[in-house]
């Protein structure tokens, strides 16, 4: 078998997932590690498919670009929960499934009579994954809430945004308060997996997305933990207590990039006065002679001396503006590989679509192109977040079709 | 007492800052052996969150970093001086009783120690060995430096954030690298799961930029299927929602010193609520269409309400007529001040060796079974090299004072 053809790490699990726009990232990796991820939907299809954007912007549930790509290697099948018969239906399949995955709110599955409580008695080694807002009992399960909300309560708006404070803190794009609580609901099923293992038991796992951004703001949180200090947030750079220099610079093209680090050594200043050279900026740059003179050094800067010594603040603010300076007279990518190639930590702002053509992203195999027979085209996707060449994560086919694979229905 | 989750794993784990050490803390929290081998000579200082701020006090050093401690809570702290042959054997027999070997060193770093994947196959042919660095192993880039703000910036997360005609806001924080240790997390238990069932290890090699880039799904297939770029006028405006359409949906300023509220309407229902609650009566809102091509002037609208009022009294109001909304919360609210993250039990308080007993982040999940502990700080340099070495490999004491003194621990 080639690399394409072996099966996932989790070949021969079956994931029962109730289709949601929160819990849909979480189908999609499992799907993608191998497990046979079936969706279930209302007969006339989940709402997600009425999301924007659509092939070629005509709006049709099966057109639903936001659909295609949350929902690709999964299976599909049509279920209306408020008929009895539907409902003996779903515990059939879920008598079949090793994990079921759902974000509904707190309480409907349980009016329904097909929740974890009611079902588990007959399945003991079924592992169940509810993901919501704040958790299944706390004291604000019951609020409303959607991916902003979360990501405003949870504390990553607070860190992200401008220099300007009079405006607003900014949510960072592409749903993560919904995503980053997926995430956890991969490791959640991946860890009950492998517990069953141990103790032979499924059991049920409450994850919450509150929780999880609370979780994942880094200094915004371990900050106040540990020292009882506030973060304030910065233009393109981290929250923090003092204010930190600029990390940001416009390229001759018009594309951003981050400049990184300042050199504080020896070999990076000798690494940018060569770089000048090179470039034949040298005589453009008033502070050339304080690179040379870090190029002399016999020890690295040190950041207290900053500010203190005139010599060391000279330098280190002739290094960070010689990068600038750099960066604003080549492209971002020249910038970019210059630098990279040179040693010196920077990066290029890519828009999520440039990131494609990258050459790097391309020879790992990131993009990847996905066949639509039904639609007689293939189209490029998102391929797998690492590499595991015995037990491959693929997306294995498109997104299913309105009740596509309602014959795996008892 | 430890959860069984994971009590039947063991990692021979390299990794250090948050993109690495952030995947073996979610294992060690659901009991996995974390055993993390360090470097004597230097301190354990290729991870310098060791010796980083926040502190909890004035005392600085190796066992001080805050970062550190919350990074690494529950596992086990042995030194090796691998530049000594006695500190590679000890090293191999460690991988020899270990299912994984996991790193985020740059990349070739560890081959370099003497440990590539062909080596610890020799030692262990059925090993799991997880890397995990910026731009993974294979590749152009692979020798690229990174941290959190430049693999960000590399996938197309920065780029996301902020407001048009503006810079990149991007994330005031290393977003990536709390996603780097969970995709890391990821590739680890997949790697154990199929190792499990077939008996086979794996090197696995996880790059952050593709797990980042993974992460912005539906404007990446808008380029790939409708050939609509990300990068064009009037975007990204990431306080608005174009996945699906909403508005209003924002940040709108409330009362007080740099004091926020988030709000959306869904659906018609919730604007015809939020519209009667703030006395807004403009027909040119009455639907989505109206309201996104008259988004500019309904969100002077809703400030008009929102600015005079308390962030959180305002949230409460809009929820009691069933709309989604939250106050912006700055860290004291949601870690001293929030109902909902107490109940959870979120801020668990571990014992540290040096800086005694310290909050650290909590793990968003409850396992009706097997649920996490965390009481154990970030071990001290060296604190279990007795009970592994001697423990677990069955050296004698007098053998680890000897080893002591020739450097090797």
């Amino acid at each position: 078998m080639t690399g394409n053809d072996l099966p996932g790490a989790l070949a021969g699990i079956r994931v029962v997932e109730m289709a949601g726009e929160a819990s849909a990232y979480a189908g999609l990796m499992l799907a993608g590690m191998g497990a046979e991820v079936i969706v279930v939907e209302p007969p006339d299809g989940h709402h997600t498919r009425g999301f924007e954007p659509f092939l070629n912007d005509e709006p049709d549930p099966e057109r639903s670009l936001w659909w295609w790509h949350y929902n690709a290697s999964k299976l599909g099948v049509t279920l209306d929960l408020a008929d009895e018969d539907a409902r003996d239906r779903f515990r059939s399949l879920v008598a079949t499934a090793d994990v079921v995955l759902e974000s509904e709110p707190p309480g409907r599955l349980a009016d329904l009579g097909i929740d974890h409580d009611t079902l588990r008695a007959d399945h003991p080694e079924l592992i169940w994954v509810s993901l919501t807002p704040f958790g299944r009992s706390g004291p604000r399960s019951q609020e409303e809430s959607i991916d902003l909300t979360v990501l405003a309560a949870g504390g990553p708006v607070w860190s992200c945004g401008y220099d300007d404070h009079a405006i607003p803190p900014q949510r960072g794009g592409g749903n993560q308060g919904y995503q980053t609580g997926s995430v956890f609901a991969v490791l959640s099923a991946q860890t009950a997996l492998l517990a069953r293992d141990n103790t032979g038991q499924g059991q049920f796992v409450d994850v919450n997305m509150h929780a999880a951004a609370n979780v994942t703001t880094e200094f915004g949180s371990v900050q106040w933990l540990v020292a009882g200090d506030e973060v304030q947030r910065q233009t393109g750079r981290h929250a923090a207590i003092e204010p930190t220099t600029f990390t940001r610079a416009l390229s001759a093209d018009g594309i951003d990039v981050n400049t990184g680090f300042p050199p504080r050594s020896a070999r990076d200043f000798a690494v940018v006065v060569e770089w000048m050279e090179s470039l034949g900026l040298k005589n453009d740059f008033e502070e050339f002679f304080f690179l040379e003179m870090g190029a002399q050094l016999e020890e690295d800067l040190h950041l207290s001396q900053v500010g203190q010594d005139p010599e060391v603040t000279a330098m280190f603010g002739a290094a960070r503006e010689a990068v600038r300076f750099i960066s604003e007279n080549i492209t971002a990518y020249e910038f970019f590989i210059g630098a990279q190639e040179r040693g010196l930590a920077v990066g290029i702002i890519y828009s999520p679509e440039e990131v494609l053509a990258d050459p790097h992203f391309q020879e790992r195999g990131f993009p990847v192109e996905v066949e639509h027979e039904d639609l007689g085209r293939s189209f490029t996707y998102l391929g797998a977040p690492y590499l595991a060449p015995k037990s491959p994560y693929r997306i294995r086919h498109r997104a299913p079709h309105i009740g596509e694979h309602n014959h795996l229905l008892a | 007492m430890k959860s069984e989750a994971l009590s039947h794993i063991r990692i021979c784990d390299f990794t250090g800052q948050l993109a690495g050490a952030g995947a073996t803390r979610w294992m060690a929290a659901f009991g996995a052996e974390i055993i993390r081998i360090e470097d004597p000579v230097r301190l354990g200082k290729w991870d310098v969150l060791r010796g980083t701020s926040p502190f909890v006090d004035d005392r600085r050093g190796h066992e001080f970093g805050g970062c550190f401690n919350n990074h690494n809570v529950e596992k086990l702290g042995v030194t090796l001086n691998l530049r000594t042959e006695r500190g590679k054997e000890l090293l191999a027999e460690i991988i020899s009783v270990s299912d994984a070997v996991t790193e985020n060193f740059a990349a070739g770093v560890l081959e370099r120690l003497g440990f590539g994947y062909d080596r610890l196959k020799e030692i262990k042919p059925d090993i799991l060995y997880v890397s995990n660095c910026g731009f993974g192993h294979i590749g152009p880039y692979r020798k690229y430096k990174t941290w959190g703000p430049i693999v960000q910036a590399c996938c197309g997360l920065t780029f996301t954030s902020g407001l048009p005609d503006m810079p990149s806001a991007g994330w005031g924080y290393s977003y990536m690298d709390h996603h780097g240790g969970n995709f890391m997390a990821m590739a680890i238990m997949a790697g154990l799961i199929h190792r499990s069932r077939t008996g086979e290890g794996q090197w696995i090699d996880m790059s952050c930029t593709d797990a980042g880039a993974t992460m912005l799904g539906p404007v990446a297939l808008d380029y790939t299927v409708n050939e609509r770029p990300l990068r064009r006028d009037g975007m990204p405006y990431s306080n608005r929602s174009q996945f699906p359409a909403m508005a209003p949906h924002g940040i709108y300023e409330a009362d007080g010193h740099d004091a926020w509220l988030a709000l959306a309407a869904r659906d018609d229902r919730d604007w015809q609520a939020i519209a009667r609650l703030m006395g807004i009566n403009d027909q040119r809102f009455d639907d989505l269409a109206g309201r996104l091509a008259y988004e500019d002037e309904l969100d002077d609208a809703v400030r008009a309400w929102s600015s005079g009022r308390d962030r959180f009294k305002a949230a409460s109001e809009l929820q009691a007529v069933g709309v989604p909304a939250a106050g912006v919360a700055k860290p004291e609210d949601r870690i001293d001040n929030d109902p909902n993250t107490e109940a959870w039990g979120l801020w668990p308080i571990v014992t540290h060796g040096e800086m005694g007993r310290v909050r650290v982040d909590g793990i968003p999940a409850h396992f009706s079974e097997t649920d996490w502990v965390l009481e154990r700080g970030g071990p001290l340099l060296g604190q279990h090299n007795r009970q592994i070495l001697g423990g677990l490999l069955g050296h004698s004491d007098a053998e680890l004072a000897d080893l002591a003194a020739e450097g090797v621990i």
